[in-house]
């Protein structure tokens, strides 16, 4: 368990590295691919398979995809200067605060839950009935949400045609 | 006897396993099954290939490959030596390392489809609770793949040709996942051992397999639709449409990489009509409960080999569809339609046994069929076809 759990937190930081380091747009793409199905294998091997599906079908299937197009769509390629931004130390405060709370919050949460060496035994069928149980009305609205913004989508696509003719 | 050559694979593995100790029997298990799952696959792909080509030219009047053995069944052993002696030519200006990776990526990920398919009784490699969704997620890492090669070709044709395969995959994956959909809805599972053994029962000698009912037919054709454009298979071949974009996403691999491609594409069509095969055709279970003494695992090889027949049949009537016609096809038909299909589903459940639930979901589709396309077609304006610079 620990050998494969430092394996794949290796291999999930080292997308994360490259994402940033490579200068290259698309390599960096393709490298944040690599972190996100480390992240995949980390769920699985804690035997959430729900999340780790979820976690490939929507990451790499579409997030991955997106970037790849965004990228493609706005013509960037390799950058002639450096890598570095002018709003460089804004971006560190920003990233260096978001880890703050992420690590606090995940500190006491540690400290919160008593521990136990037990697998938690959820499968995918309860994860569905709760989803549309308890959870319905959360589910409902970001259904909502999503169809909204499915429409938004559409007028915008529709506005440039009828400018275009 | 009859069970002992039904199970004869999983008898054959137990026995193997055997000479092993103790503990490394589950590991060496696993691993006879990923063994055999890679060499039946390609071995089924080579025969399929020479198959087609046969098949094809028996459709277009011709011979097809008819030099190497008898009556040519040796063609796809000479087609592997020479990609495996072909000089492997990448692009100066390439970018090489994901110009490699991209077809290995591919291969592998649609190889782990193959994990959790039930290929006959107790034959499924692994029994996921959520094999379903594995499943899909393998093949949603396919498409990228599929970018990677065109992208860093270098090349305008393959990259192209990767946009419109990755547009294409997109929009017919909703519809491929929407139409597993209402089979998870009625058979309450993810897992598709537990879907197959939903379906393995028996009226009198007729099966239950969710394609004989009216909301099953539905997203039977459905999935057939998204299958053959998931897995870029003509009609909806354009990502690689020859006449116009040379050979689409890998026009620049040669050699065994372009066979890795060809392998991976075949292999799609295996896994994805061994998935329509467990979802809506009863998987390994027989199609009259009198020929259930046949062994599990001919049924389904037979059933999957019916499905590749359907593609090359395809591939050998349909003309090529234009990208506008494909998007059109996927968001204005086959989206909305599915769509009420799962509708349908939702009735079927809740409507109890009983002939009502066959009048209404039937009557529902078939009006929705209709309408649809009659709408669909006012829209076009079918007339003699014009040239603008050829007359």
């Amino acid at each position: 368990m620990t050998i494969v759990f430092y394996l794949l937190a290796a291999l999930t930081l080292a997308g994360a590295l490259a994402a940033f380091l490579l200068r290259h747009l698309i390599h960096a793409a393709l490298a944040v691919t690599v972190s996100f199905a480390g992240l995949a294998l980390l769920f699985l091997s804690l035997d959430a398979q729900f999340a780790g599906f979820a976690q490939i079908l929507i990451y790499i299937g579409a997030v991955a995809i997106l970037v790849v197009f965004a990228i493609l769509l706005t013509r960037a390629d390799i950058p002639k200067e450096g890598v570095f931004s002018r709003s460089w130390l804004v971006g560190l405060i920003i990233a260096a605060g978001v880890f703050a709370v992420l690590g606090w919050a995940v500190l006491e949460s540690i400290g919160g839950i008593p521990q136990q060496n037990l697998a938690p035994a959820i499968s995918v069928h309860d994860i569905g009935s709760a989803l549309v149980g308890r959870y319905v009305l959360p589910l409902e609205i970001v259904a909502l949400l999503l169809t909204s913004a499915t429409i938004g989508a559409v007028i915008v696509a529709m506005h440039e045609r009828e400018g275009g003719k | 006897m009859a069970s002992n050559l039904d199970q004869i694979f999983i008898l054959l593995r137990n026995w193997l396993v055997g000479f092993l100790p103790t503990a490394f029997r589950p590991a060496a298990g696993v691993l006879l099954g990923v063994v055999a799952i890679v060499c039946v696959f390609p071995g089924l792909f080579a025969l399929t290939t020479v198959f087609e080509r046969k098949g094809l030219g028996r459709m277009q009047n011709r011979l097809g490959p008819n030099r190497v053995g008898p009556f040519g069944f040796f063609q796809p052993i000479a087609d592997g030596i020479k990609s495996l002696t072909k000089e492997d030519v990448v692009p100066f200006t390439a970018n090489a390392v994901v110009h490699f990776l991209a077809p290995l990526v591919l291969v592998v990920t649609v190889f782990m489809g193959f994990a959790v398919l039930p290929m006959g009784r107790n034959m499924a490699l692994v029994d996921m609770d959520s094999g379903l969704l594995f499943f899909f997620a393998m093949g949603a890492a396919t498409e990228l793949s599929v970018f990677m090669a065109g992208w860093s070709s270098r090349n305008k044709y393959s990259l192209l040709g990767a946009m419109r395969a990755v547009a294409q995959m997109i929009s017919y994956e909703v519809v491929l996942l929407l139409s597993a959909v209402s089979v998870v809805m009625i058979s309450g599972s993810l897992s598709l051992p537990a879907i197959v053994a939903a379906q393995n029962q028996y009226s009198g000698i007729f099966p239950h397999w969710y394609v004989f009912t009216p909301w099953g037919f539905a997203s039977c054709v459905m999935f057939g639709i998204a299958a053959t454009a998931e897995t870029n298979r003509s009609p909806f071949d354009l990502p690689e449409g020859e006449s116009e974009l040379v050979a689409g996403y890998h026009t620049e691999y040669s050699g065994f990489k372009f066979a890795l491609f060809f392998l991976g594409e075949y292999l799609a069509m295996f896994s994805i009509s061994g998935l329509g095969t467990a979802l809506f055709l009863g998987g390994w279970s027989a199609p009259f409960s009198f020929l259930s003494v046949v062994p599990s695992w001919f049924w389904f090889f037979a059933k999957v080999m019916t499905a590749i027949f359907v593609f090359i049949w395809m591939r050998g009537t349909l003309p090529r569809l234009r990208q506008d016609q494909l998007m059109n096809f996927a968001w204005k038909f086959v989206l909305p339609f599915t769509l009420l299909d799962l509708l349908d589903t939702a009735l079927w459940r809740f409507l109890g046994e009983g002939w009502q639930r066959w009048v209404f979901c039937t009557a529902i589709l078939l009006v929705a069929y209709v309408a649809m396309s009659r709408i669909g077609f006012r829209r076009q304006h079918i007339g003699p076809r014009s040239y603008r610079y050829a007359d």
